[in-house]
């Protein structure tokens, strides 16, 4: 997917002026926030469970490449194919061979992460497979041919008259032609035009949720049902998978569980959990004939080992991005590439480059909410702390910022010389100031002004007038 | 060289080790195959009746509708009963399962019923379920010959059955029964667990059910346990 | 080292903020904490904590500017400051920085464990309560994010401006939610942090509260300026200055009369 982070700030100008925009995602305070905060509310082992997620994921990770074999060995066993895959590339050309081998025409897709970081629809179409999104929010972007603001909401930005816009004008082709309104009717819509996809599709292609090792298992996770007539109607099921999702056991699949929709919804369960075993067995009468599972890594491992590898802990269900202020304020595209929000912010820069995203990291306040609301307590404002880091050592961080610290940080190592510029600072801004006690527009702080007044100081600082007061002891 | 090989080798690097010695595979490998258990909600801690109750109020808190039954007898005429009231096709596409072979689908002779996997026109379903989750109310289907999966999603109406014997506390419990019926480390190919009936939230985040599985879930539970 | 009534021997860590700008509230910390029996040192050799370059990346400036400050704050029984993102950059920040550096972390370590946020320190430790203070207003309290989420504060103020005679508390909508200061936040992305303190300070006025009151500085700075931009009345203080009777201190942003 095309990357457009570095356009942050002008792409949070025109969100913020868009009054769509801010109508849909200044709602999701409203929404994902409360749900899940009752939700939480009514598990008393729930902050233990996060605990036990948090080191559930650790072990994995210090044993992915054993987990990970013993994860291969169960889907051979059960009839299944795995591909491995260390790149995009890699995985677009093995998925469109399956296809190919399948000769697919058409694809159906359930929501998937990794396939949108390696856009795989662009590249089935270009070589002449029609893919077709059935998650709703999926199918409506791809309608528009936008890509997903949310990780769990896709179209979030879409207002209901746009879709009505969309589908009218999309719909068409299907014999539908009136102009709808309700949402209800909105959905019945697609619900029939993707019953007849399902049906059609030669291969379906799913993400994975997680990857159970002791029984080669893939897990997804839908409210909507989608992915299981995905991936239970047409004859050849691809589960795509970035390597970090395996889990050990049933058991401990069970513990991620109980966070994950908790997290993303408030929901206790979502409604469908669905574990894939293998192609159908030789009686069954449905199922796919044959199963793969794309294993791929996409740069994630070189997270393993790495001052980084909490990112690896993710389960996306977007908690940190329902719960970010920022997102909140300047919605998911803004972000410029497939993860928006928290985890975005601290994923980003890895996946493709801290000079391109060198923003994300630093349109923080590090407010905390995020990492509060974590269900497996990813560290999140201290990986972007990290990358900040990372951009100053490297001069990512642009001049001007690095030299103003610089001119800071001399005067604050000096306490001397810092009591008489903080001195001279205060009495010229309470004079500039005047009897009004605030400064409309500060001299050199735009940022500041172009907001808010400069409340003026005081007067004299508090160290000269604790001085006087006599009462410097040390 | 292979990617396996390359990712392998990557992670393997990045944790300043080779693959695991004997030692730590084997310890892994023992927890694989020790299906512990970590913390697990200790709200169905209860006397199995009241568990059953447990399910009934979480899968009628996720819009799932339940009916009780004192015997697998009076499917046929409950399943009238629900189709009728809710004005919908008596048309039924049922799983292929002995037990629902032998049901007196004669009492009701206006139910038509055909057996296979679901096909795009069905609009009624009837399958089996192979346990119910206390916990959350939901319930888990186990894909065979006799159940076949696409039962569970394609109809608009979904009616599930399920004893009252069948009703577990957690998802672990209902773990504990699939390797009791599939035997460790084997899974049929589809377990779907189920959790009330389709829903999106994807327009303007406005709750439709729905979706693209059924619109209405109806659970028939047996009470089989009565009489003990 | 032991004597429970021993008076706390407390350095006060004044934090850069109140230091140019609002010397009232170290005052206040000063009223405050000698009314709760402890007595008070003001280090000399202390500018700020170092979080503008941390937060920025710059580390080895942190670096230096954290070795002064643990330098200049040996010795004392507690650290204090009027501030929960200063207090949380010495608490959970300084060790994370030094966390490579096995000689610093002894004393790192130990630093942190007695350095304090001022509400939380009078409340929890001193067990304080204010006496005989009284100011007539309704107040909205507005938590901190580093005050709440790093170290923790969030009923000990209430409990404490319980005790104002007169004083009302009035809770705004998600009062949990960022002002949208940041520090540099607010400077590099000035149009993100204008809609975070906006939704902010619609919250604020609905809560029908006449005086708003914080115990971080930069917020109540972010959010006075806003107020006075937007034309709004709201008076704005620092939590110590309402708790330690200097409630009629001119707000944030107000000339003197
Ligand atoms: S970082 Fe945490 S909160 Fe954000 S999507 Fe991942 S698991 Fe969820």
């Amino acid at each position: 997917m095309q990357v457009t982070s570095r356009h942050f700030k002008e792409g949070a100008h025109a969100a913020l002026h868009d009054k769509d925009i801010q109508k849909a995602f200044s709602k999701v305070k409203g929404g994902f926030p409360v749900a899940r905060a009752k939700a939480a509310s009514e598990l008393p082992e729930f902050e233990d469970l996060r605990d036990a997620g948090r080191d559930l994921k650790n072990h994995i990770l210090e044993n992915l490449d054993y987990y990970l074999e013993y994860f291969e060995d169960q889907v051979l066993l059960q009839g299944g194919r795995v591909h491995w895959c260390s790149n995009y590339a890699e995985a677009r050309d093995v998925i469109l061979q399956i296809c190919r081998d399948a000769d697919a025409r058409t694809v159906t897709k359930g929501k998937s992460m990794i396939t949108e970081e390696m856009a795989l629809n662009d590249f089935l179409e270009k070589n002449g497979i029609e893919p077709i999104e059935t998650d709703l929010g999926e199918y409506i972007i791809q309608l528009a041919h936008e890509y997903p603001s949310h990780i769990i909401a896709p179209a979030l930005h879409k207002t209901k008259d746009q879709v009505t816009e969309l589908f009218h004008e999309k719909h068409g082709k299907y014999g539908f032609t009136e102009r709808l309104t309700d949402p209800q009717a909105l959905v019945n819509e697609a619900r029939s035009i993707l019953r007849d996809k399902y049906v059609a599709a030669d291969v379906g292609i799913t993400g994975a949720n997680f990857l159970i090792a002791e029984t080669g298992s893939t897990v997804i996770v839908t409210n909507e049902g989608n992915g299981d007539l995905t991936q239970s109607l047409p004859k050849t099921h691809i589960a795509v998978s970035s390597i970090e999702k395996v889990v050990p056991t049933l058991e401990d699949a069970s513990l991620f569980l109980r966070l994950l929709a908790r997290s993303a919804t408030g929901q206790e369960m979502s409604v469908y959990t669905t574990f894939s075993t293998g192609p159908k067995r030789r009686e069954d009468i449905d199922g796919p004939a044959s199963f793969h599972v794309v294993i791929v890594d996409g740069g994630r491992s070189d997270l393993v080992g790495s001052d980084k590898q909490d990112l690896l802990r993710c389960l996306k269900c977007g908690a940190c991005m329902n719960h970010c202020p920022v997102y909140q304020a300047v919605g998911g595209h803004t972000y410029g590439w497939v993860y928006p929000g928290p985890i975005g912010a601290a994923l980003n820069p890895q996946m493709v480059g801290l000079e391109e995203t060198r923003h994300l990291p630093n349109a923080s306040t590090f407010c905390g909410r995020c990492e509060e609301v974590c269900p497996v307590r990813i560290p999140l404002p201290k990986i972007m702390r990290l990358w900040r880091e990372q951009a100053f050592e490297t001069e990512v961080t642009p001049k001007p910022e690095r030299w103003g610290i610089g001119l800071w940080a001399y005067f604050a190592r000096r306490p001397a010389l810092y009591r008489i510029v903080t001195r001279i600072g205060a009495r010229t801004l309470k004079t500039i100031a005047g009897k009004k006690g605030r400064i409309v527009k500060l001299p050199l702080m735009g940022g500041w002004s172009s907001v808010r007044d400069f409340p003026a100081p005081q007067g004299a600082t508090f160290m000269d007038q604790w001085k006087k007061q006599n009462r410097g002891r040390k | 060289m292979p990617a396996r090989d390359k990712i392998l080798g990557r992670i393997r690097h990045n944790l300043k080790r080779g693959p695991l010695g004997e030692e730590a595979a084997n310890a892994l490998k023992a927890r694989l195959e020790g299906h512990s258990r970590g913390i697990v909600p200790n709200r169905t801690e209860l006397p199995h009746k009241a568990q059953v109750d447990l399910f009934v109020a979480k899968a009628s808190a996720l819009a799932a509708t339940v009916a009780r039954i004192a015997t697998l007898d009076e499917v046929p005429e409950a399943l009238r009963d629900y189709l009728t009231a809710h004005n919908l096709s008596t048309k039924i596409k049922m799983a292929p399962d002995k037990r629902l072979d032998a049901l007196p689908f004669d009492k009701t002779p206006m139910l038509e019923i055909t057996r296979g996997s679901a096909e795009p026109s069905d609009e009624v379903s009837l399958t089996p379920a192979f346990a119910g989750i206390a916990e959350t109310g939901t319930l888990c289907m186990a894909s065979g010959p006799e159940t076949p999966s696409t039962l569970n999603f394609l109809p608009e109406n979904h009616v599930a059955v399920i004893k009252a014997s069948q009703i577990t506390g957690t998802l672990e419990d209902s773990w504990d029964r699939l390797r009791a019926e599939y035997g460790v480390g084997n899974l049929p190919r589809t377990i779907n667990f189920i959790s009330g009936p389709s829903r999106t939230a994807d327009i303007e985040q406005t709750l439709i059910m729905g979706a693209h599985g059924p619109r209405r879930l109806h659970i028939l539970i047996v009470d089989d346990e009565k009489k003990s | 080292m032991s004597a429970t009534a021993k008076p706390k021997n407390v350095a006060l860590f004044v934090t850069c903020l109140v230091d140019l700008n609002r010397p009232s509230v170290g005052f206040a910390a000063v009223k405050l904490l000698e009314a709760a029996g402890c007595t008070i040192v003001v280090p000399k050799a202390q500018t700020c904590c170092g979080q503008p370059a941390y937060n920025s990346g710059d580390k080895k400036s942190a670096k230096a500017i954290a070795t002064q400050v643990i330098r200049a704050f040996r010795g004392f029984d507690y650290v204090v400051a009027p501030s929960g993102s200063c207090a949380g950059m010495i608490r959970h920040h300084y060790p994370e920085l030094f966390k490579d550096d096995a000689t610093m972390m002894v004393e790192v370590g130990e630093l942190a464990s007695r350095t304090y946020e001022l509400v939380s320190f009078l409340h929890d430790i001193c067990g304080y309560r204010p006496e005989n203070v009284r100011l007539e207003t309704t107040l909205t309290y507005h938590d901190s994010c580093s005050s709440l989420r790093e170290m923790k504060v969030k009923d000990q103020p209430r409990a404490l401006l319980g005790s104002v005679d007169g004083l009302e508390i009035r809770e705004a909508e998600d009062r949990e939610a960022c002002c949208g200061f940041g520090g540099t936040f607010c400077l590099k992305y000035s149009e993100i942090s204008e809609s975070m303190v906006d939704t902010k300070i619609t919250n604020l006025l609905a809560s029908g509260a006449e005086t708003l009151a914080a115990g971080d500085l930069g917020c109540l700075m972010n959010i006075a300026g806003r107020l006075k931009r937007r034309g709004e009345k709201m008076k704005v203080l620092h939590v110590a200055e309402v708790l330690a009777g200097m409630g009629d201190t001119a707000g944030l942003g107000e000339g003197e009369n």
